[in-house]
Formats: structure tokens, C-alpha cells, sequence
């Protein structure tokens, strides 16, 4: 199995205070894998170290290494934007762009990379869309306002967005925690769909959502990883009490 | 409650039907085509118009914004990407003072740094004397505008691998766009009707002139000249001056509105 990502003791901080401590995971390529917490473990924050953009926050700064297909993301030299449209990420509110139509929110990942002519941009965005389960709720009006989609709809379309440069990698923030439960089985569906092309990796709160959707689960607390395994495994047979104690609702 | 707010309302909506009202029932009755094309008419002889009154403060108005908005603009860019640097809070402190600062000392200080210096009245210090008052105010409404646009989508266009100016300029700005056209409207409205600080730089001029080294006549000017007058007609031009003055500003504001309205419909 290969190697997508692999961390090596990552410590994020935010200034002073430490939201991450020492977390070295492998993701395979062409899995799920499911990164589950009390609110304030440092499982969002863990995420962001992977595309770079943690250190867009305010103080925001790491040690460690991520590898990513065993090039250090971190080493001088490589740049975060290119990085960025290798790994890319969807958030928990969806974030459609106000100002565009809905073609031109798929196509802006690919427009900022350089030029395309028309007809392929149309396929791109074409394709995109079909990954993203939204086609044929939107083929109609793609020059549309993307504001008139539903909450569901707009999360999907910023998941079209995020595939249509095609990255590697797919970093989830808790993707359906503002959406209905109608929302949120097409997502999970989804996930389910996009493994085959693109490996995974997802932030939830919601342990069940874990439990339907990933093949690997990571439980942080405090910042530190406490524990990680094979999802099947860690949800009926837990090594450590903590995540016992965590998954069957005791605390957190 | 809820009455003491709609009390509240009809209280602040009043002066403004009232001063509407004054201004279309003094003044409408002076306008006809030739008011709106014809220079001003020699003193003690009726008719005449505003023509070239219009003309001189779409220039010093335009020019003022030429030299104003992208100061204006790039310094609300600025601070409202740099919140914590020293410039921005200089900056902003700086444009609070002067949104504060009476036109009339802004004047008094563009007299003195090109009139004075060259000798002669210009449209171009009138403009200059204007921008100086535009900058503060359209800096501060940018910032604003700027802060509204939800972190998110500065996130989201940094996640897909937006350099951050491209990030900037093609989200962040454009979502706040229409906040930053509303506040240079405002910033518009406001210079097109000041009057002291031409009062000692565009001078005004009885003439048409598109020669923005010399005097130019401006419609505040022409109110002014008009209403202070000693003659009933000056007065009622006066009100039929000031009459087109709100038409020119109300023209102005509907122009950019359709210029920057929504690109895609709803639904």
C-alpha cells in the first residue's frame, strides 16, 4: 500500500500556546481516513498543517515534517501555493465565491493556474461536477449565482472546486457539520465515490460519520494523538481507555 | 417601543422631504433646456444658465477622484490587510482626524500649497483641495467593506492555491465591491457640494472653460454666488442651482449602482 502523507512528530502553535503536539501518522493513498476529537483537540488545526495553511493564521507556525509522497511540504524551496493545488480543502461552512457563477467557482482553481481555452475548462468544470454528484442539479444554470444553491448544494459545488485542479489529496473540515441529514449522506456517499481517485483525509465530530465513511481512524486529545488504527478496529476493540471512554460517549 | 422608533424615523425623514420639497417647489419652476446648457448671464439681465456650472464640477469632481480613489482605496486595501502594522494605525488614525477636519481649513491649505505658490486660481487645486477630503472618508469605508467579507472565502481562495494579492483582489475585493462603490458615492455626494474649500481654489467663472489651470465655475460655487446676491433673480437661480445640483449627485449614484449591480441573477 503506498504512502500519501506521513507526519513526523508535527507540533503546531499558535504564538505560544501548542494546539498540536508531536503527531506522526501515515495515510495511505486511496483511503479515508477519519481524524476524530472533543472540540479543541487540535484535530482542524493537525488538518491545516497538511495544506500549508495553518501557518496562514495569526502566529501560526510548526515543527516536524510532512511528507508528502516523501517530499518534506515544509523544505525551503517548495511553494505553498503549488502545495495547495496538490492537496486541496473543503470547509465547514461552504464558501462558494458570492461574485462568481457557479462555472466560474469550479473553474477558479484551474483558472489560477494558468490559462485554459474553453472547451477544456467546460470539461474540467463538467467533470468536476459529475465527481461532485451536482451536475444535474445545476447543468442549467451554471452561469447562475452560486448563492442560490442550497447549503448542501454549495458544499458540493466546493467540493467540485477543490477536484477540478485535480489534487492528490482531500482535506475535509468537518464538511457536513452545517448541513442537513439529507446533505450529509450525499457527502458521505460521495466520499465513498471519490476514494478511488483521490485519498482522504476528514475532520468530524460526529463519531458515527467516522465510523460510515473512513478506513482509518486517528482519536486526539490535548493536541496529542492517543490513538490510531483501522476504523473497525479502534471503534469495537480500543487499545487506550481514553478513546474507549471517548467513543462510547463517556466525555468529550 | 416601536413607537418611539417610528417617531424616530418620521423625525429623520422629515428634514429631507422638507429640504426636497423646498428645492423642487422654489426651483423647478427656473428649469428648462437652456438652464442646463447655457452659461451664467450677465448681472441685472434674466435667463442664463448653469451649463457651464455643470460642467466645471463634473471636472474638479472627476479630476478630484482621479487623484482621490485609488490613494483612497489602496490605503483602505491596505490597512484593512495589515490591520496590526504601524502604517495601518497611523493611517487610520490620520484618516479619522481629517474626516473631522473642517473643509474649510482643507481649502485654506491647498490655497496655500498651489494657489499661493503659483499665483493664480485653478479647477486643479479645486481638485486637489477636494481629494484631500475624499481620500479619508473612502479609505475608511474600503477598510470597512473589506473587514465584512467573511474570512472564509480568503481562506477558501488561499486553500485552492491563490497567491494571497490574487486572493485579495479577485475575492476579497470583488465581494466587497459594491460596500466600497456605495462608500465612494457617499465620498462623491459629499465633495460635489462643498463649497468652502473651492471658495479658494477653483474660484468660479461666469464662463464655460475646460481649461483646468484657470478658474472654473462649480455648482456650490454658483448657489452660493447666487443665493448671497442681491437680486430676486439670483435668488431664484439659486434654488434652481441647488435643485440641480441634488439631480447631478442622485445621476451619479444611479449610474455606478447599475454599473456594479449584481452580475448573475438569483435563482
Amino acid at each position: 500500500m503506498t504512502i500519501r502523507i506521513e507526519t513526523d512528530r508535527v507540533t503546531a502553535m499558535y504564538g505560544k500556546f501548542t494546539a498540536v503536539k508531536g503527531v506522526s501518522l501515515r495515510f495511505a493513498a486511496n483511503r479515508v481516513h477519519a481524524l476524530i476529537g472533543p472540540s479543541g483537540c487540535g484535530k482542524s488545526t493537525f488538518l491545516r498543517t497538511l495544506n500549508r495553511m495553518h501557518e496562514m493564521s495569526p502566529g501560526g507556525w510548526i515543527t516536524g515534517q510532512v511528507l508528502l509522497d516523501g517530499q518534506d511540504i515544509y523544505a525551503p524551496g517548495v511553494n505553498a501555493m503549488h502545495l495547495r493545488r496538490r492537496v486541496g480543502m473543503v470547509f465547514q461552512k461552504p464558501t462558494p465565491f458570492p461574485t462568481m457563477s457557479i462555472f466560474d467557482n469550479v473553474a477558479a482553481g484551474v483558472r489560477v493556474n494558468g490559462r485554459r481555452g474553453r472547451g477544456e475548462l467546460s470539461e474540467i468544470v463538467e467533470r468536476s461536477l459529475r465527481q461532485a454528484v451536482l451536475w444535474d442539479e445545476v447543468k442549467d444554470r451554471l452561469h447562475r449565482s452560486a448563492l442560490a444553491l442550497s447549503g448542501g448544494q454549495q458544499q458540493r459545488l466546493c467540493i467540485a472546486r477543490t477536484l477540478a485542479p485535480q489534487p492528490e489529496v482531500l482535506l475535509l473540515d468537518e464538511p457536513t457539520a452545517s448541513l442537513d441529514p439529507r446533505g450529509t449522506q450525499l457527502i458521505e456517499e460521495l466520499l465513498f465515490e471519490l476514494r478511488t481517485n483521490f485519498t482522504i483525509v476528514i475532520v468530524t465530530h460526529n463519531l458515527h460519520q467516522a465510523a460510515r465513511v473512513s478506513d482509518t481512524t486517528t482519536f486526539l486529545y490535548l493536541g496529542t494523538m492517543v490513538e490510531h488504527g483501522p476504523t473497525k478496529e479502534l471503534f469495537t476493540t480500543p487499545t487506550n481507555e481514553q478513546t474507549e471512554a471517548y467513543i462510547t460517549g463517556r466525555f468529550g | 417601543m416601536v413607537v418611539v422608533l417610528a417617531s424616530a424615523v418620521v423625525v429623520a425623514v422629515v428634514p429631507l422631504v422638507f429640504i426636497l420639497g423646498t428645492l423642487i417647489i422654489k426651483g423647478a419652476g427656473s428649469l428648462n433646456a437652456m438652464f442646463f446648457v447655457a452659461a451664467a448671464a450677465p448681472a441685472g439681465q434674466t435667463g442664463g444658465g448653469v451649463g457651464h456650472a455643470i460642467v466645471g464640477t463634473l471636472v474638479i469632481v472627476g479630476m478630484a477622484c482621479l487623484i482621490g480613489l485609488p490613494f483612497g482605496i489602496g490605503a483602505g486595501i491596505y490597512a484593512a490587510e495589515y490591520p496590526g502594522t504601524r502604517l495601518a494605525v497611523g493611517c487610520r488614525f490620520v484618516a479619522d482626524v481629517m474626516n473631522g477636519t473642517p473643509s474649510i481649513v482643507v481649502g485654506v491649505v491647498a490655497w496655500a500649497w498651489i494657489v499661493a505658490r503659483q499665483g493664480h486660481f485653478s479647477a486643479y487645486a479645486g481638485s486637489v483641495a477636494l481629494a484631500m477630503l475624499m481620500i479619508p472618508m473612502v479609505m475608511r469605508t474600503t477598510e470597512e467593506m473589506i473587514k465584512l467579507v467573511p474570512h472564509s472565502l480568503r481562506e477558501a481562495a488561499l486553500a485552492l492555491g491563490y497567491p494571497r494579492w490574487r486572493a485579495t483582489l479577485t475575492v476579497v475585493l470583488r465581494t466587497a465591491l459594491p460596500g466600497i462603490v456605495t462608500g465612494t458615492l457617499l465620498a462623491v455626494a459629499r465633495i460635489a457640494g462643498e463649497t468652502a474649500p473651492l471658495l479658494f481654489t477653483a474660484l468660479g467663472n461666469q464662463y464655460f472653460s475646460l481649461d483646468v489651470s484657470r478658474p472654473m465655475a462649480a455648482l456650490p460655487l454658483v448657489v452660493f454666488t447666487y443665493a448671497t446676491g442681491p437680486y430676486q433673480e439670483w435668488h431664484r437661480l439659486a434654488w434652481a442651482t441647488a435643485l440641480v445640483l441634488i439631480i447631478v449627485v442622485l445621476v451619479l449614484s444611479l449610474a455606478a449602482r447599475l454599473a456594479t449591480r449584481q452580475r448573475y441573477p438569483n435563482g
